[in-house]
């Protein structure tokens, strides 16, 4: 399992990188190397040439800023999983990463190379989706924006432009009322890519009412989705089980669920309302065991 | 092209083509037939080695990624020819491994494990090894001998050493 | 190990001393190796199920950058004999390479050698190869058929074996039972998988006329099979045996790479290495294991006795078979478990379909006959509302039944099922297991207790070559050993054949010093090549203690009565007045002693005092038939088989959250019983090894193929091997009911664990959805069919 020949470069600015990508159509960036090493291995990728963006000092850091925490793509699992900001800050990726693959590959994999390659049963972008994150990307001719909701088009398909690179995802902080998360995953084995899994956060006031609500499911379906109607139907009450139960269960009721050797569609389906329940559960309890925001 | 590897505390000049993965750049250009081929798409973390510290899969990196780090293979435990580590010892004595093909990345994983604490508990030793399949032994008495190499550390007051920087 | 033994250093806690080289990056794996001047190939795959080969088209992939040849499978049938087949279907014809037909996806078409592996696959990709696609078959009961698609027309049907066994009066005692009930499992396609893949490398000498062979192997006979095919005497095959096995479990076979790689070595003149990557080795290796699915009938009485048993087991063995239809005939030594069933009636059937083919895997087909067995034992005892542990209880061979000839002509050396499960029950805390899941259950979660009780056949007398195959009539099944005392005392022993991790360097060096009175670190073990050794049928069928350790043994009390002789030569006394302790030999009459060195010392160069007609030096060798063997099969199909039979009894609770369906093992307790130990590390770690492997068959590995022939799990992200997560802590409860066969005492345990897990993970799963009408009846059982059941039966429930 040798991948093609193909020749490597290493940029030292962004802009080099995006110069790099766009002079050639079989030019592909590599950054953490964990998914698309095993691509080249199988040739399924077969770049002409590799952009190494890992060492451009740009692309790596964790802000905390008045829009909310923005991370650089080349931001090493590992070390988003350590840093306090983020804990701080972004309880709901806190409580995902440790579900994102092994320790080894968190050594190396990235923040960004996980949101770019748009796999349904990741975590990141589900936890993007989710938190309505915005993703920044970059190519020779500008720099965009783009909402994580829009970002994610299919199975590995997103709205990455061939040429383009991603530079940072930004996350929005949630700075008042008490903020509580819950993240939930099945797989065959611990670390495999999810059957499904279910990420919220919720925010409550002081006298424990749900200030605000957000509430993601990956793997079921071609893209992570956020589930908008969950949030209309439960800012503003309680999140009593039964309650959040039935709108789980409205809210779930269309979801496009995929079938395949692992899991079925109607498994996929029915596994996803009760992921989505019992995160937002374990969330607004979290929330009222007295997590401040900020 | 050319690079530079730092690995077992020693410098090495390698000339690879970019597709060469670090896997086979230390089995080949380096002559360091310890880490192993066992799926080479990052699953079963036989090709494991430690990156700066940590474990990395090598057959998930290029050789042309791994210069500036500090690179560890099994090799690289043995303070000396023919002796064994307190961790390499601990396997022997608790026959942790039975054909020994997941072995080298095993006890890597398990390395870094015991830098980090001496006195991990059965979940953590699981949770640091979770990355590392094992067809042999259905992994029972690897955990034992990290167990037993931690506890070996403890007792014996000093810290893991034994990597040559 | 706590209970006291007879033995000096046989039973006692040991290191393995091949953990050093292990541990250390030492060892020396297949890829490992290189000659100067060593040259990789790489094999271009049939994408198809089933389809003629119409052209190859290799001109462009000559001509590419470090590429020395492409040879197709018309060139490699025209030059090699066909590979072996364990039955009788001489038209079954199998290559390394498909000539002019390729029949399953995967199966290799042409391969490239090049100056690196890398090289070798860019120019595979430049290969051409036309296809004409033809009909295929996948499916077993559909290959069976007469009016199926033979994968080989020239054998004319798609039956490699089918074969009807009647074992005492089966008809009648359906007919006089009050009970009987029939059932159906499904083993699915998985296999061990080891971690390692299968590699060779061969290398031709032509001025010594001497094909060396190196690779990751487990394969009996393997010289001879090289030598057949490659057309060249056995003296020609050099086989080391000194490589370090990446784990086999039975499927490191790899004879078609190694003749591809033997005859390319003398076609290009250069060392030839052959590495399978992950994916051919999946998908072309031809490693899978039985596919198989059992109709069992059982006839029983009200106290759950079953006196009769009929069992259909069809198996789909791919599109080629060597040894893996013999997979159905392993179980007949042991056909009705560790119960006493009177009569058995036996179909074995083994079809070729257009799938990848299967190889031996650990257990040689037991595994999934155990899984049928046990779950009939299950279906009994909720049949009358009987405890399952108390129809099993009932139906046990008796401890003072053994020897225990059972109806297909086999004897069970010994055992004690009761004591093993009293004891096992004991520890575990049968009432409070109960009470456990009881919790569980009123927690809201499903729960279950798994129960099997299984026989682990040993020795490997593999008599169901000529029972299935009459023209077969091997009957020697032997192991050797060799030990020589060099003139300054030093002791070396030799084996015969590879090691996959089995510890048998620690295993002989340990007999031979128990028969020696010497401590085993003395010994040193090397392996001779195959030109050098000794009749050896390498480690397969859980033989090696037996065998190893018998032929160590018997070799290292060679090496004492010669001693022995000496001394008395010396004292003019009858050597049977001597006493023979720590190497040395003393006269208990008058306390003269003459110690090893003495001994050495006149053995090597003192021929003047030597005995009359001894030869000199201390060199010997023990060549050991395997016990019981040497009989072929009466016509009605009886036959000794294996001569040890050690037994396993596994206790499992799980529970699973009926929202998830993921079942969670909270206790495995074990009970273990294969005689006398010889290294207490070694059979603790083979069994931790063998639950994890049917952990895996049970609950998450399955080689899955489409509607069109194509594998669908093709790499570690869909074939799913257990980590540490998923195997939980095992507690192995210890009994010894010593063979009568062997040296110690010792039975076999290669295969132990995985043997029974299956059966009780299934039962286990099984016991906790009964309660909702559910029952799953193939394996592997996976979360969602669990969650999905489970949704079904309670759907409209609150």
């Amino acid at each position: 399992m040798k991948p093609v020949a193909f020749d490597y470069v290493r940029p030292a600015s962004i802009s080099e990188a995006c110069r790099l990508l766009a002079a050639d159509d079989g030019a592909r960036i590599i950054a953490g190397g964990q998914t698309l090493i095993p691509l080249l291995a199988m040739r399924l990728a077969r770049p002409a040439r590799l952009v190494d963006i890992a060492r451009i000092p740009e692309l790596a850091f964790i802000r905390d800023d008045a829009d909310g925490v923005r991370i650089g793509s080349m931001t090493r699992q590992c070390v988003a999983e350590r840093d306090a900001t983020a804990a701080r800050k972004l309880p709901l990726l806190a409580k995902a990463l440790p579900w994102v693959g092994h320790p080894p590959t968190r050594q190396r994999g990235t923040i960004g190379g996980s949101i770019a390659n748009g796999d349904p049963a990741a975590e990141i972008p589900l936890v993007a989706v989710t938190l309505e994150a915005v993703i920044t990307v970059q190519d020779a001719v500008g720099i965009a924006e783009i909402a994580a909701g829009e970002f994610y088009l299919g199975p590995m398909i997103t709205a990455l432009a061939d040429d383009g690179i991603v530079t940072e995802v930004r996350f929005p902080a949630w700075d008042s009322g008490r903020v509580g998360t819950g993240f939930h995953e099945i797989s065959a084995r611990s670390s495999d890519f999810a059957f499904v899994a279910a990420a919220a956060q919720v925010a409550l006031d002081a006298g424990g009412c749900c200030t605000a609500l957000a509430v993601g499911i990956g793997g079921a379906g071609d893209t992570p989705v956020r589930l908008e109607a969950l949030s209309e139907a439960l800012v503003g009450s309680h999140l009593g089980e039964t309650e959040v139960r039935d709108a789980v269960a409205a809210a779930c009721s269309d979801l496009e669920t995929a079938d395949d050797l692992h899991a079925s569609a109607a498994y996929r389906k029915r596994v996803a309302a009760t992921l989505a329940r019992r995160a937002i559960l374990d969330a607004r309890d979290e929330a009222v065991g007295g997590r401040h925001a900020g | 092209m050319r690079v530079d590897l730092h690995v077992n505390g020693g410098t090495v000049g390698v000339d690879v083509e970019p597709r060469c993965t670090l896997l086979d750049c230390l089995r080949d250009e380096i002559g360091l037939k310890g880490t192993h081929a066992g799926c080479e798409h990052g699953v079963c973390g036989a090709c494991t080695i430690l990156v700066d510290g940590e474990p990395a899969r090598s057959c998930l990196m290029l050789a042309v990624q791994a210069d500036g780090h500090t690179l560890t293979t099994i090799e690289g435990l043995s303070p000396g020819p023919g002796e064994l580590s307190v961790l390499q010892d601990a396997f022997c004595e608790a026959h942790g491994l039975q054909c020994g093909y997941c072995t080298p990345g095993m006890i890597l994983a398990a390395h870094a494990l015991l830098a980090r604490t001496l006195a991990p508990t059965r979940a953590d030793i699981v949770a640091a090894i979770s990355g590392n399949l094992c067809r042999c032994t259905g992994y029972g008495q690897i955990i034992e001998a990290i167990a037993l190499a931690a506890e070996r550390l403890r007792g014996a007051n000093v810290g893991m050493g034994g990597t040559r920087r | 190990m706590s209970e006291p033994t007879a033995f000096k250093y046989v039973s006692h806690k040991r290191r393995v001393r091949e953990d050093r080289r292990f541990v250390s990056g030492q060892a020396v794996f297949v890829s490992d190796i290189a000659p100067p001047g060593t040259r990789h190939a790489a094999v271009l795959t049939s994408p198809y199920a089933c389809a003629r080969i119409v052209s190859i088209d290799a001109s462009e992939a000559l001509a590419m950058p470090g590429v020395l040849a492409v040879v197709d499978g018309r060139e490699l049938a025209a030059a090699t004999n066909s590979l072996l087949i364990g039955v009788d279907a001489p038209l079954v014809k199998r290559y390394p390479m498909a000539a002019g037909r390729a029949r399953y996806a995967g199966e290799w078409v042409a391969v490239v050698v090049a100056q690196s592996r890398a090289l070798a696959e860019d120019a595979r990709e430049k290969i051409r190869v036309a296809y004409e696609e033809l009909p295929y078959v996948l499916d077993a009961e559909a290959a069976y058929r007469p009016d199926s698609i033979p994968v080989h027309p020239e054998h004319g049907s798609n039956v490699l074996l089918d074969r009807r066994f009647v074992w005492g009066d089966v008809d009648g005692a359906f007919a006089a039972a009050p009970h009987t009930m029939s059932y159906r499992v499904k083993w699915g396609r998985s296999a061990t998988v080891p971690i390692e893949t299968f590699g060779v490398v061969a290398s031709w000498d032509p001025w010594r006329e001497m094909l060396d062979v190196w690779a990751s192997i487990q394969m009996p006979k393997f010289a001879d099979q090289i030598a057949r095919a490659l057309r060249m005497p056995m003296s020609g095959v050099r086989v080391h045996q000194d490589v370090d096995v990446g784990g086999s479990y039975g499927v490191k076979r790899g004879i078609k790479h190694t003749v591809l790689a033997g005859f390319l070595a003398r076609r290009l003149g250069c060392p030839v290495k052959l590495i399978e990557d992950r994916l051919e080795n999946m998908r072309g290796g031809d490693m899978h294991g039985p596919e198989r699915v059992f109709d069992v009938e059982l006839a029983f009485d009200d106290a759950g006795l079953v006196h009769a048993m009929r069992m259909r087991a069809i198996d789909n063995v791919g599109a080629y078979a060597g040894r893996s239809p013999l997979q159905l005939g392993k179980p007949v030594g042991a056909i009705v478990g560790p119960y006493r069933i009177e009569a058995v009636a036996y179909h074995a059937i083994a079809v070729t379909s257009n799938k990848t083919p299967q190889e031996a895997v650990r257990g040689f087909g037991q595994a999934p006959t155990n899984y049928a067995i046990e779950t009939g034992m299950d279906r009994v005892a909720e049949a009358l509302g009987l405890d399952r542990l108390e129809v099993r209880r009932r139906n046990f061979i008796r401890a003072d039944e053994f020897p225990y000839l059972i109806p297909s002509g086999t004897t069970y050396d010994s055992g004690d099922y009761h004591a093993v499960v009293a004891k096992t029950v004991r520890h575990a805390g049968w009432e409070s297991l109960l009470a456990e899941r009881d919790r569980l259950r009123a927690s809201g979660r499903l729960a279950g207790i798994g129960i099997a009780s299984c026989l682990e056949p040993s020795g490997a007398n593999s008599s169901f070559e000529p029972l299935l195959n009459p023209k077969n009539t091997t009957t020697t099944w032997m192991e050797s050993c060799r030990i020589m005392v060099d003139a300054l005392g030093a002791i070396t022993l030799t084996i015969h054949t590879t090691s996959a991790g089995q510890g048998h360097e620690t295993l002989a060096a340990t007999a031979a010093g128990e028969a020696l009175d010497l401590d085993p670190d003395r010994i040193r073990v090397v392996r001779a090549t195959s030109l050098e050794s000794l009749p050896s049928n390498s480690p397969v069928g859980s033989r090696m203690a037996i065998m190893l350790g018998g032929a160590a043994y018997h070799a290292g009390h060679k090496v004492r009565d010669k001693l022995v002789a000496i001394a008395a030569h010396q004292w003019g006394v009858a050597p049977t007045n001597l006493r023979y302790r720590n190497g040395g030999v003393e006269d208990p009459n008058d306390g003269r002693a003459l110690e090893w060195m003495d001994l050495v010392l006149i053995a090597h160069r003192h021929y003047h005092l030597m005995p009359p007609g001894m030869e000199p030096g201390i060199a010997v060798s023990h060549i050991l038939q395997v016990p019981t063997g040497g009989g072929l099969p009466t016509p009605d199909g009886r036959i000794q088989m294996y001569p040890c039979f050690s037994f396993e009894f596994h206790l499992v609770l799980l529970s699973i959250d009926p929202e998830i369906g993921k079942p969670e093992i909270h206790r495995y307790v074990v009970g273990h019983d294969c005689g006398t130990v010889i290294n207490p590390d070694i059979v603790r770690g083979m069994t931790l090894g063998g639950i994890a492997h049917g952990l895996g068959a049970a609950l998450l590995e399955e080689f899955v193929f489409d509607g069109e022939g194509q594998l669908l799990t093709q790499s570690f992200m869909d074939y799913l091997l257990p980590s540490a997560n998923e195997v939980p802590q095992v507690e192995i409860v210890h009994h010894v009911t010593p063979s009568p066969h062997t040296v110690f005492g010792q039975k076999g345990s290669g295969e132990s664990g995985y043997l029974g897990a299956p059966a009780a993970i299934s039962g286990a799963i099984n016991d906790a959805v009964r309660p909702l009408g559910i029952r799953f009846e193939s394996l592997p059982i996976r979360i969602s069919a669990i969650g999905d059941a489970i949704a079904a039966a309670t759907e409209g429930q609150p």
